[in-house]
């Protein structure tokens, strides 16, 4: 692995976790940001991070977890709107290396093409998966 | 005009009756069922319901052919992304949006909204101002935060009356753009004398309004 990053994980729902808790199981530097403190419990044994509990909605919340300074940012709440802000605030305004976003609607997806975030859309990964499986 | 109104409560309503009025051609986009029959009945518009930062929501409320979309829910994400949508996907030329959060009046503008404005953020500088203090009125920042536009009305007690513009301390960063006397509008002049009851318009950078205030109206008690 290169030199450990700084990394801030927006939304500690299920993929939330997951990635956090990899990411610092490997030995990333990982911030994971949620609206409730008992989401953070969905956290494996794995993470040694900072958990900070707030709104990402929120400006300043975003700057309590030292935004300016993050490599990467992985925005997956559940909530399309609120991972493209959030991912839009860390690419453009804090030119935040590597930033990505979960949009679970397709139809949001394509108009965010060409925002220099990448855009995880699960429908049709999982669509693929399920096509592949059938073998058509 | 053709205008898209996202949002609910008061502010929705009370502007779309507004727009209704001045004979727009209105819809409106809410999500809940019963507020959205309730704007049906009593707002002549079109009333969708459905999420305004959904495509094919906007897609149907007419986006190809509006001229201006205002998306005003309590969510600044949602705000962004309709207005952002209409913008890219159905070239909306105008779209303005409400923020909540003061933080990101600028920011909306450097990601394409035409123009982002935080009720937070007005009221707070009427509270700055001491607006109790006085008949001061509409204090909001233009152009992006960076001038604010201010009416006042000066009574008897300001120690401006009387006195020509040019001998006023106005600070360098403000202006009186207009005075309206007796129901007529004045252009003033360094030599123009300053009457109670004036109703002033007056132009300043945000950091000089409380000098330009003082000035005008005496210290705050």
């Amino acid at each position: 692995m290169d030199s450990p990053k700084y990394i801030i994980v927006v939304g500690c729902g299920r993929l939330g976790s997951c990635l956090a808790s990899r990411l610092s199981s490997i030995g990333h530097d990982v911030v994971v940001i949620d609206l409730q403190e008992p989401t953070f419990k969905a956290l494996t044994s794995g993470f040694s991070g900072f958990r900070l509990v707030g709104n990402a909605a929120e400006f300043e919340v975003l700057q309590r977890a030292k935004i300016a300074k993050a490599d990467t940012l992985l925005a997956v709440t559940g909530e399309d709107n609120l991972n493209l802000m959030v991912a839009q605030v860390a690419r453009i305004i804090f030119k935040v290396k590597t930033v990505m976003a979960r949009v679970i609607d397709p139809a949001r997806e394509s108009v965010y093409r060409n925002l220099g975030v990448v855009i995880v859309s699960p429908t049709p990964l999982v669509a693929q998966t399920f096509l592949k499986q059938l073998d058509v | 005009m053709r205008v898209i109104l996202i949002g609910g409560g008061q502010l929705t309503y009370f502007l779309a009756k507004k727009f209704a009025n001045a004979g727009y051609h209105l819809t409106v986009i809410n999500h809940d069922e019963s507020e959205a029959r309730s704007i049906a009945r009593q707002v002549k518009a079109t009333v969708i319901l459905g999420d305004g930062s959904s495509p094919a929501i906007l897609e149907e409320a007419g986006a190809y052919e509006a001229d201006v979309l205002l998306a005003l829910t309590p969510k600044d994400q949602d705000n962004l992304v309709a207005c952002q949508i209409a913008q890219i996907r159905y070239q909306v030329s105008r779209t303005i949006a409400l923020v909540n959060d003061p933080n990101y009046q600028t920011v909306f503008r450097q990601l394409g909204i035409t123009i982002a404005f935080s009720s937070t953020q007005i009221l707070a500088n009427l509270i700055d101002q001491q607006a109790e203090f006085f008949d001061l009125k509409s204090l909001f920042p233009v152009a992006a935060g960076k001038v604010n536009v201010t009416e006042l009305v000066l009574d008897e007690n300001s120690p401006a009356i009387g006195q020509m513009i040019q001998e006023l301390s106005l600070p360098s960063g403000s202006l009186i753009g207009c005075i309206i006397r007796h129901e007529n509008m004045i252009v003033p002049q360094g030599n123009s004398r300053l009457q109670a009851a004036d109703r002033l318009i007056l132009i300043s950078q945000p950091d000089q309004s409380e000098k330009m205030l003082v000035a005008l109206i005496g210290p705050a008690t």
